[in-house]
């Protein structure tokens, strides 16, 4: 990792602003350079206050399959709830369910609730404000406790892995 | 022949984003409340416009040489999608929208005095509209 200095207090953020002013302006002329780099600066600069601290990623490869798990998912997902949608018997079991978080900190915990979004059956709607809980709503749901242990099996185990261990 | 089975493959990506997108849309229409029509926008029609795009970053990379932009909206709408869903779940929890009879679990953000209001008769301000 690089190490965070005054004018950079996020290194790899810059950077990943640099890479994708360069991708969307299709051009690696000079002044797409200056302006991508002056931005890469300047935005980490005045979005400092909205960030706790930098993640840091403790295991690349881990993170890499969780993204391909997470993109299967989703097609799987989409397919589920789908069939949920044109089922015209319309049997579904919905349920909010209070799902107990074991990662402390807020960037992992929005990464899991946009997993939890974007993956089967589950919206993530609310996040009590001791950080504790995470408050689910399902479309379909046979065993709650099941669907817990699932996401907590399936997503906040990397997670934990990647970000926190 | 190679050309025939890419466009093939747009195609397919096309009328995919295009039935998951309606399928994500009529789940807005028929599904009984506010929550569960939630589900079918912030997968769904993500999803669609996701496959929709994936087909037009084939199309126009086969055409023009490599095109990248595509890829970089489908993977923001992928990140904000359930940014968005989650702070309508929130407002909704805020309002004591009433879920459907069916739903299990009474969250304690659901549970109050106040009178729940219904999707029907939705709170208005105090004074009617002109």
């Amino acid at each position: 990792m690089i190490p965070p200095t005054r004018w950079l207090p996020m290194p790899v953020l810059s950077l990943l602003l640099l890479l994708v002013w360069l991708l969307l302006q299709h051009s690696i002329s000079p002044g797409q350079w200056i302006l991508g780099g002056v931005l890469a600066i300047v935005i980490p600069l005045v979005a400092r206050p909205f960030w706790e601290r930098q993640p840091t990623i403790k295991r690349p490869l881990k993170l890499i399959h969780y993204v391909l798990r997470v993109l299967k998912d989703i097609v799987v997902a989409n397919l589920q709830v789908s069939r949920l949608i044109l089922d015209p018997r319309g049997r579904m079991r919905p349920a909010f369910v209070e799902y107990p978080l074991t990662l402390k900190e807020n960037f992992s915990i929005t990464v899991l609730a946009s997993t939890i979004t974007m993956t089967p059956g589950t919206v993530s709607a609310h996040l009590r404000l001791d950080g504790k809980t995470l408050l689910i709503h399902a479309l379909d749901v046979g065993d709650i406790q099941a669907l817990i242990d699932e996401i907590h099996e399936r997503y906040e185990r990397p997670l934990m892995e990647i970000f926190e261990s | 022949m190679l050309d025939s089975i890419l466009e093939g493959v747009i195609a397919l990506t096309l009328i995919a984003g295009g039935a998951f997108a309606f399928i994500g849309s009529l789940g807005l229409t028929h599904l009984k409340d506010f929550y569960m029509r939630l589900h079918g926008p912030s997968k769904t029609t993500t999803l669609g416009v996701g496959c929709t795009l994936i087909g037009s970053l084939i199309y126009f990379s086969l055409r023009e040489g490599p095109v990248i932009q595509e890829l970089l909206i489908t993977v923001f709408a992928f990140i904000t999608a359930p940014v968005s869903s989650h702070m309508l779940a929130k407002s909704a929890l805020h309002h004591k929208l009433k879920p459907d009879p069916r739903t299990r679990g009474n969250p304690i953000e659901l549970q109050s005095e106040r009178p729940k209001h219904t999707l029907e008769e939705e709170p208005q301000g105090d004074s009617p509209l002109p």
